[in-house]
């Protein structure tokens, strides 16, 4: 039997276009004092630290976590970097949960970023190879024939996506640590935005963001003893595929279905829809809302969109899906995988202000990244498992 | 520090890469095909898929495909697709541009492409696509030889011929 692990202290950092008020090692560190003064510790209470970006090219720097060693407290002690694409910031999450888990460390800090600012993403996203063309046009143009697939399969009306980004646009109003913030948004507004992928919009589109999120993961002995209550880790799943194979379902991946399998039967559940109370999922586009659900088994094959068109996924429906905002609101990368993991930790803490889904007691943080080929997810909850 | 002016917030520092790329078997093979207006591929043994451009091995199922070469149409079926209208570094068309997945005829697996000589409002999942090559004296071993796919007028594919392949 594995040891009980416990988020003990949660930080993140406002998320902005550009963050210049900061280096890079600044803006980790905002986030990381913000995650030990949640959890009333300190650098020396740390034992090991686990960070997790999206690939160096993103930002042209090579290796960051050499640079960054001595600004996370890291010095002479075990420093681990995680790299699984944009699902980056859940595996880090995993990674950490996992060093608790197997009794090799009792506190361990994890760090995910990403500064855009300093970097093209898109330009990085955008590469040529000998055997192809250049015509994905950053992750919107590799995802949006993905996104056309689910629409023509499920028959989803077509404007499903711009209702979720019209649910993720206002939730991010409640979230002060919020990228994107657009008072008074309206359907019409987003409607009328103009087509960046077609189908997808411009205001179907997650943000650039600089920003940092930081956990501290406790072994039970000390997760007991914080100031705050712990968000107790019921289960974890990864599960990965290649990008590309014949036959292969790009859409609804058999990665996503196994690694919800996986995470169902970790954490006891058998109807999803109905034993978690709230669920933070990585959704870039829109469109991945309805997707996901059908994804992570909240709904039957083809029926996601419905979730979303009947208002179940609003803050006040039955199964709340993003009321951080999610990435359609703030998109620093490397950091929005975690920053679901340690959303739906907030919830289950009741530290989430006013984007707080009332009673919530069990909540699911979601990523995934690659060509859809990446999955890293896991459940919280107020009690022990 | 910082004077009058305020500290320094950031400096450009661009980085050029060159690489060499050595193709290996495998891509020698499908860019030798292409250099005599050819798409080759290679079959999975265990379950008969066809790659173009195999990269050697089936992902699926983690064995070389092969030994033989299969040689597939240059016709196909375009299975989705995007209207890009957002402008990026490193594209190599000018949006907006239909960027289109196509399953040529006899393969297994999709490659994508840049459909032209077709209004953008026409473009439709399940239209039938055929390569336009460069003049045979320009071929080159290189993906560069097929400018684009355009529409072969042919009719439309059913939904259920390709739908396993999204």
């Amino acid at each position: 039997m594995a040891e009980l692990c416990g988020v003990v202290g949660i930080g993140q950092t406002e998320h902005r276009a550009a963050r210049t008020d900061v280096s890079m090692a600044g803006l980790l560190r905002e986030a990381a004092e913000r995650a030990l003064e949640d959890a009333q510790l300190t650098w020396k209470d740390i034992d090991a630290v686990v960070i997790g970006k999206a690939p160096d090219l993103f930002e042209g720097v090579m290796m960051p976590e050499l640079f960054l060693a001595e600004a996370l407290g890291g010095a002479m002690k075990p420093m681990l970097r995680v790299h699984t694409a944009g699902s980056v910031g859940g595996s880090t999450g995993i990674v950490a949960a996992s060093l608790v888990q197997a009794g090799i460390h009792d506190r361990v800090l994890c760090v995910a970023w990403e500064k855009q600012s300093e970097s093209n993403a898109m330009w990085a996203l955008t590469i040529s190879m000998p055997f192809s063309v250049a015509v994905v046009a950053g992750a919107g143009g590799y995802f949006a024939p993905l996104i056309r697939g689910y629409i023509r399969r499920s028959g989803a009306p077509d404007d499903t996506g711009i209702r979720v980004a019209l649910k993720d646009r206002l939730n991010a109003l409640k979230n002060p640590y919020a990228h994107l913030q657009i008072p008074d948004v309206t359907f019409e507004q987003i409607e009328q935005s103009p087509m960046l992928w077609d189908p997808i919009r411009y205001l179907e589109t997650c943000p650039s963001s600089d920003g940092a999120c930081a956990m501290v993961l406790s072994s039970e002995r000390l997760a007991e003893q914080a100031p705050t209550r712990p968000a107790w880790v019921h289960a974890t799943a990864m599960r990965s595929e290649p990008t590309m194979f014949a036959g292969r379902d790009q859409v609804i991946p058999r990665a996503s279905l196994d690694n919800a399998k996986a995470l169902y039967e970790k954490a006891g559940i058998t109807n999803p829809r109905q034993q978690i109370d709230v669920a933070e999922i990585y959704v870039p586009f829109s469109w991945f809302e309805p997707m996901w659900m059908e994804g992570m088994l909240f709904a039957p094959t083809n029926e996601g969109w419905k979730m979303t068109y009947e208002g179940a996924t609003a803050m006040d429906g039955d199964m709340p899906i993003n009321p951080s905002g999610g990435v359609l609101s703030s998109n620093p990368i490397g950091a929005s995988g975690l920053l679901r993991f340690a959303e739906a930790a907030m919830q289950v803490r009741g530290q989430a202000g006013e984007h707080q889904v009332d009673g919530a007691r069990k909540a699911l943080g979601h990523a995934y990244g690659g060509g859809s080929q990446y999955y890293s997810t896991w459940i919280v909850g107020s009690d022990k498992p | 520090m910082a004077d009058e002016k305020g500290p320094v917030e950031i400096v450009q520092t661009p980085v050029e890469l060159d690489y060499t790329y050595t193709a290996g078997q495998a891509a020698t093979r499908f860019l030798k095909g292409v250099e005599q207006g050819k798409f080759l591929g290679q079959r999975c043994p265990v379950d008969g898929l066809v790659y173009v451009a195999s990269r050697g091995s089936s992902p699926k199922h983690g064995v070389p495909t092969g030994p033989d070469t299969v040689e597939v149409s240059d016709k196909g079926t375009l299975i989705s697709f995007s209207i890009v209208r957002i402008p990026s570094a490193n594209l190599s068309v000018e949006p907006p541009f239909a960027a289109i997945s196509v399953l040529l005829d006899g393969a297994d697996s999709h490659l994508m492409h840049v459909l032209d000589e077709c209004p953008l409002e026409e473009v439709r999942m399940g239209m039938r696509v055929e390569a336009v090559w460069l003049p045979k004296d320009q071929w080159t071993a290189s993906m560069q030889n097929v400018t684009h796919f355009r529409p072969t007028g042919e009719p439309d594919a059913p939904f259920d011929s390709y739908k396993d392949h999204l």
